[in-house]
């Protein structure tokens, strides 16, 4: 299934758990947050939330701001 | 010379300087210029991650080493979804439910939207945030972010980065007065450090700055005039200013001047 993350499409194996998802495309550890077809994600439902073909994700981390 | 404690969403500072921390030319120089420049909070945002890159690490922990409150923003936010959604990842991810909310409503001057910006942050009180709301000087607007649960307000001097400086002093100091209980903090638009004076000098209770200091020749230098600025501003605020006059009032006593002759125009 197709799953577009920061705007691009990524393959991923179905199903497949958000939390499996993060692992696999390499964020484990980062500073994240995840926002899931535009509703925040908190970090507890990750292990629960099962992604979708054609879902869309946003995930974000610190950077300098004004 | 230690400036007194105040308080701010909780928290006691002793600067009441803010920090952004973008553009910057190395995080090494922001660390730098965060110290020297004295401030207790600085701005931080968020961005997308690739999975390869970990610059959020590397910024994050530079902030954390410093140990000062983080403000995080939702600048780039056009509508309160957006907003509000930012907002919840900021919580989670810098452990803070303080927030610089932005809602931009012009993109050439990047003007806050008046009527998001109010919706958002009725929204966000709701859930429980700490709104920093980034407004212009309308006095309108700041009556309904403090009917939306605002107890700060964030007035620009002037667009951000543009470093004009305070282009309405006439409604920040309405504002001020209007408002006494309310935390007032000058943010977008300072700069040099007399902008930071005169914001503080009308009361104000604090003042924000990126740009000013970031693009500076010398960020950690203009960094420490900052610091020194706003403390001056505060000082000459609680000391009270002298009135203007339109004429002159000699300074030096006249009462025995030598030579001195009461006939005027009298020159030879």
């Amino acid at each position: 299934m197709l799953i577009e993350v920061n705007g691009e499409k990524k393959e991923l194996d179905s199903p497949h758990l958000l939390a499996d998802a993060i692992n696999h495309w390499g964020y484990a550890g980062a500073p994240i947050a995840v926002a899931h077809n535009d509703e925040f994600v908190p970090r507890t439902r990750y292990a629960t939330l099962q992604l979708q073909d054609g879902d869309r994700l946003e995930i974000v981390s610190p950077m300098q701001g004004g | 010379m230690t400036a007194p404690i105040w308080e701010i969403g909780g928290h006691s500072l002793t600067s009441r300087l803010l920090l952004g921390t973008a553009r910057y030319p190395s995080l090494a120089v922001l660390q730098q210029a965060i110290h020297a420049s004295g401030a207790g909070v600085v701005t931080v945002s968020l961005r997308r991650e690739s999975a390869e890159g970990r610059a959020g690490s590397q910024f994050w922990n530079t902030i954390k080493e410093l140990g000062v409150q983080v403000l995080p923003n939702t600048a780039g936010c056009k509508t309160v979804k957006e907003a509000v959604t930012t907002a919840e990842m900021a919580r989670e991810v810098f452990e803070t439910a303080w927030l610089k909310l932005e809602v931009i409503g012009d993109d050439y001057t990047l003007q806050p939207h008046p009527s998001l910006l109010v919706e958002a942050a009725e929204q966000l009180c709701r859930r429980g945030f700490e709104v920093f709301p980034y407004t212009t000087e309308d006095l309108v607007v700041a009556e309904r972010l403090i009917q939306a649960g605002c107890k700060i307000l964030m007035p620009w001097g002037a667009p951000i980065g543009s470093g004009q400086g305070l282009n309405n002093p006439y409604a920040l100091r309405i504002l001020r007065a209007r408002y006494p209980e309310i935390t007032l903090i000058v943010d977008a638009g300072i700069g040099k450090p007399s902008h930071a004076i005169a914001a503080m000098e009308l009361g104000y209770d604090g003042v924000l700055v990126n740009t000013a200091i970031a693009r500076a020749t010398d960020p950690v230098q203009m960094g420490r005039a900052f610091g020194l600025a706003v403390e001056a501003g505060r000082l000459a605020y609680q000391a009270g200013a002298m009135p203007v006059q339109d004429l002159a009032e000699p300074s030096t006593p006249v009462t025995g001047t030598p030579f001195w002759h009461s006939a005027p125009g009298r020159n030879s």
